[in-house]
Formats: C-alpha cells, sequence, structure tokens
C-alpha cells in the first residue's frame, strides 16, 4: 500500500498543504520577518532590526495589557475550575435528572464571543447605571465583567470534562476507602483528585490559554475602556495595527512575543503531560 | 433517621442546582424580555417586564434585522460555516491518512507543521493572512472556505491521524489483495472507519467558524457580513449602540445555535469533550 499510496500525494495531500500554506505558512514566515521590519504596504517594508521589539516594550499600553491579561488569566483559570469541579462532583453521584443540569450548564459555551459580551454588556450596565456609572467608568469593572462573562462561558465546558475524568475513578477504588474508613472529604482528596489528574491538567490549561488569547467578549464588553486600560494582549496587538496607522511593524512584534508567551504555556504543558505518561 | 438525612440531602441537592440552572439561563431570558422593550427603557430597567409602556412588539426585530442585513448575513454563516466545514472534513481526513501511512521525511515535516500551526494565536498572522488572502483572490465567501480548511487543518489532521494510528493495517491490505487502488482502499474502507472522528471535527470546526469574528472581518468584512460582524456593526463609530435593535439581533444570533443544540446535544458534548482532550 505504501509503495503505491505514495504516488498519490496530489491527490491526499495537496489541497490541504497548498491551503495551509497560502492560510498559515506564508503568512506566519512573512509575519516573523516583518516584526524587524517598518512598513506599511509589505512591499515598501524596511529592515529596523530590533526596533519594533524595543519600542513594543517601551509602549505603557502593552504592558498594561500584558499585565491586565495575566491577572485575568490567574483569576480566571482558578474561579472557573473550581466552580467547574464542585459541579462535575455534585453531578456525578448517581442522581436522577443530572443530565438535564448538565446540558443547562454547557450551553453558554456554543454561544459566540461577541455575542457573549454584547449580552453581559447589557446586564452590567442595568446594574451601573443604578449609581450612575457605567461598565467604561473604571478598568475594574472591565475586568469582574470579563471574569463573571468567562465564569459563565466555561464552567459548564470545563465541568463536561471533569464529569468524564470523574466517571472513570473505579467504583472500586472508591468502595474499599470507604470500607477503610475514609469520610467523603478524604476520598475526595485522597482518591478522586489524583485519579483525575489529567483532566485537571487538561482543564488548566486550556483555561489559560483561552484567557490569554480572549478577544472577541474583550471586544464587545469594554472595547478597552475607559482609556485602553481594560485592555488584553490580543485587543492591544489588533488596535496598533489597525488604529494606529505607521505603527503596523510593532504591531507585528507585539504579535511574535504573543505567539512566545502562548507557545511557551503549550509547551509546558507538553512537558508535563508527556512527564506523566512515562511515569505511568 | 437514615432516609429522612438522604431526603433532606437530596432536596438541598435539588433546589441549589435548580437556582444555579435559573442563574445560568437569565442572561439569554433578560435578553429576549428586553427584546420586546423600547430601546429608551433597557439601560434604565432591563430587569423588569415588559408593561403597557415599554412594550413595542416586534419593531427592536424589524429595525435589527433591517440595519444589519440579518438574512443575508445568516446566509454567509451558512454558507461559510457548511462549506468550511466539509472541505476541512473530507480534505483533512484524507492527508492525515496520507501522512501516517506514507513515512518518508516529506511526510514527517508536514506533522510537524500541522501540529505546530495549532498553538499559533490568530494575531499572530492576522495581518499577513488578509493580506496574502487579498492578492489571492480569497477575499470572497467561497475563496474564505480554502483559508478555513489552511488555518484550521492543524487541529483536524491532528485529531485524524491520531485515530488513523489506530486502525490495524491488515484490514487496509486486505482491501488492496482485493485488487483496490488507494482511492478505493480510502473511501471503501478507511473513511468508514473514520467517521466518529469525523464526527468530532465537524463539530469543532463548526463552532469554530460559526461564531468566528475577525478572521471574517478583515478578510471579506467590507463586502460580506457574517452573524457576528452583523452584531458588531451594531455599534456605531462613537460607540452609541441602538440598544432596541441589538436585543433582537442577539436572540436571532442565539436562536440557530440553541436549536442546534438540543438537536444534536449528545454529539457536541462528546465531541467537544473528544476534542479537548486530543488537542
Amino acid at each position: 500500500m505504501q509503495k503505491k499510496l505514495k504516488y498519490y500525494f496530489p491527490i491526499f495531500a495537496l489541497p490541504t498543504v497548498a491551503a495551509f500554506t497560502i492560510a498559515f505558512f506564508v503568512p506566519f514566515v512573512l509575519g516573523v520577518f516583518l516584526s524587524f521590519t517598518k512598513f506599511t504596504t509589505v512591499s515598501d517594508a524596511k529592515w529596523v532590526g530590533f526596533t519594533n521589539y524595543i519600542q513594543a516594550f517601551q509602549n505603557g499600553e502593552f504592558l498594561n495589557a500584558l499585565w491586565f491579561t495575566v491577572k485575568f488569566a490567574v483569576v480566571s483559570v482558578i474561579t472557573i475550575n473550581v466552580f467547574a469541579f464542585a459541579l462535575a462532583f455534585a453531578l456525578t453521584r448517581g442522581k436522577k435528572g443530572t443530565n438535564t443540569f448538565r446540558t443547562i450548564f454547557f450551553m453558554p459555551n456554543l454561544i459566540g464571543g461577541i455575542v457573549l459580551g454584547y449580552i453581559w454588556r447589557m446586564i452590567f450596565n442595568g446594574f451601573l447605571l443604578r449609581y450612575q456609572v457605567d461598565l467604561t467608568y473604571d478598568a475594574k469593572f472591565g475586568f469582574w465583567g470579563l471574569i463573571i462573562l468567562m465564569n459563565w462561558q466555561l464552567i459548564g465546558y470545563m465541568m463536561i470534562i471533569y464529569v468524564a475524568g470523574i466517571q472513570n475513578v473505579p467504583t472500586d477504588l472508591i468502595e474499599a476507602a470507604k470500607i477503610d474508613g475514609a469520610g467523603p472529604f478524604k476520598i475526595l482528596k485522597n482518591v478522586i483528585i489524583p485519579m483525575v489528574m489529567p483532566s485537571i491538567t487538561i482543564c488548566l490549561f486550556l483555561t489559560i490559554t483561552n484567557g490569554f488569547k480572549l478577544f472577541d467578549q474583550n471586544l464587545a464588553l469594554t472595547d478597552g475602556l475607559p482609556s485602553k486600560k481594560s485592555e488584553m494582549l490580543a485587543l492591544n496587538i489588533y488596535k496598533t495595527f489597525y488604529g494606529k496607522p505607521g505603527y503596523e511593524g510593532v504591531g507585528q512584534a507585539k504579535a511574535v512575543v504573543f505567539f512566545i508567551i502562548v507557545a511557551a504555556i503549550a509547551f509546558v504543558q507538553l512537558v508535563i503531560t508527556r512527564k506523566r505518561e512515562v511515569e505511568s | 433517621m437514615k432516609e429522612n438525612k438522604s431526603k433532606i440531602s437530596n432536596g438541598l441537592f435539588y433546589t441549589l442546582l435548580s437556582l444555579l440552572s435559573v442563574a445560568f439561563l437569565s442572561p439569554i431570558f433578560i435578553v429576549l424580555m428586553n427584546s420586546f422593550k423600547g430601546r429608551f427603557f433597557i439601560d434604565k430597567l432591563p430587569f423588569k417586564f415588559p408593561n403597557s409602556e415599554t412594550y413595542v412588539k416586534f419593531e427592536n426585530y424589524l429595525t435589527g434585522i433591517e440595519k444589519t442585513q440579518f438574512f443575508s448575513a445568516f446566509k454567509y454563516s451558512i454558507f461559510i460555516t457548511i462549506g468550511s466545514v466539509a472541505a476541512i472534513v473530507f480534505f483533512t481526513s484524507m492527508t492525515a491518512w496520507y501522512i501516517i501511512r506514507v513515512k518518508s521525511a516529506i511526510t514527517k515535516v508536514l506533522y510537524f507543521l500541522f501540529a505546530f500551526s495549532m498553538i499559533v494565536p490568530f494575531q499572530m498572522v492576522m495581518f499577513t493572512m488578509s493580506m496574502v488572502a487579498n492578492r489571492a483572490g480569497l477575499d470572497n465567501p467561497v475563496g474564505i472556505i480554502v483559508i478555513y480548511l489552511g488555518f484550521g487543518s492543524g487541529l483536524s489532521v491532528f485529531m485524524f491521524a491520531g485515530f488513523v494510528k489506530s486502525i490495524p493495517l491488515e484490514i487496509e491490505e486486505a482491501a488492496e489483495i482485493d485488487g483496490c487502488s488507494p482511492i478505493q482502499t480510502y473511501f471503501r474502507v478507511v473513511f468508514p472507519i473514520l467517521k466518529p472522528t469525523a464526527i468530532t471535527v465537524a463539530i469543532l470546526n463548526a463552532m469554530w467558524i460559526w461564531n468566528d469574528y475577525l478572521l471574517p472581518y478583515l478578510t471579506i468584512g467590507n463586502d460580506y457580513k457574517t452573524i457576528p460582524i452583523a452584531v458588531q456593526s451594531l455599534k456605531g463609530n462613537y460607540g452609541s449602540i441602538d440598544m432596541g435593535a441589538m436585543m433582537a439581533v442577539l436572540v436571532l444570533a442565539m436562536l440557530p445555535i440553541i436549536v442546534f443544540y438540543f438537536i444534536c446535544q449528545k454529539h457536541i458534548i462528546k465531541g467537544v469533550v473528544a476534542g479537548a482532550v486530543k488537542g
């Protein structure tokens, strides 16, 4: 089969490879190159070395966006995973009707980020207008607004992954612990949590990556207001590209830094998963 | 005594979870409620039912549909999502099979590149991609399918490849002995086995493409608006929003998703879990 199949590259692989080259490979390589140049239309690109990177890091907005994003990722990872795990734990105790609850909690995850952003913008402003302020009055409102929004969106998703993990814990293991006299809390801590560690790793990294890449919700909820203080990395890069003529090179340099951060997180996840596979 | 205790804990369990469910569903309900209120009442009184003073029938829906050209946006969203998902499932499954079954330097490099592309955030390539798409004449609803096939191929090839590895070679060898060409072997023997993964890949990509805002906005957004672009377009240049039209359009934007979810929620939930665990 292999010998014959080898000659079928044009049929089996070429369409995907061609599309991949146009939509990913060329843009990626060109993007790395352009981050070292000053350009507006690409054909006028002039090599400027690391100037764009230096400008990016001297830029208070970018550092503010980075810090906002890190804070957001940390808080959202903790809240989402704690709530999701608690719900998953409650919904795997063999009670009736839990499927309906799962269906409801999962649903917000299917709604797109732009739509989610405008839903919550209306709700938060409804509360805040009673105190004569709105979401764009203070970056804190934008921050906690995004946290609540992302909890609403992702708790159900993470819960489903935890449910799958908890259901895979062998029941005789839990029975054995019960016979040995372990209470519910001890069973959770010493039996269930160690057994669902793979699910926990997946959920932690999914929420971290999601937090770092967040764009649509940020754009729709506050659009970075007040004065860019609630801007996250992805939105800051977008605004540098399309809101500031002459700063395209800086925008591309920021994008490369952004890519390196996201890639580093993915790399750490890979190392942890590999290590565990070797151990087991 | 024990029975009593479990009855109480059962009651507590269902009360708590029901309250949580109401909390989870209430944002959607509030949007629905406000979509029937006059635009100037929404900001100030978002949590009140429409009354004789604030109720405006379907007025918001009519202005929202007109302002966003919602039906045209719906048409583009459907066309782009179905076209892209079909292209992704058809082409990336073939590519994955080829890459796993033919061992060569080229397929190894390709596999690495596909896996690598999964970790690259869109902002890294957004500017150059929209430029390349424009130069290559792909800035239209058909062309964007090629872009989605290219940008979405990483995860899809990776997921199909993971499944192909688990298919025993004997099945394909038997087909070859029976006189099947590689193309026949693939479509008659391999693809039917790949079907569960194909459903997962289709659902993950459909959710992404249907809700995607920035990629279509940058490549085709000036001439063709998908639903997320239509929603965002309701925001004026100075940040003013017709809240009535917005509420109505939000309802219309959520409706297809919720219907789709209730029709095939089992597949969706399974697909999302499988995708999360592999990706």
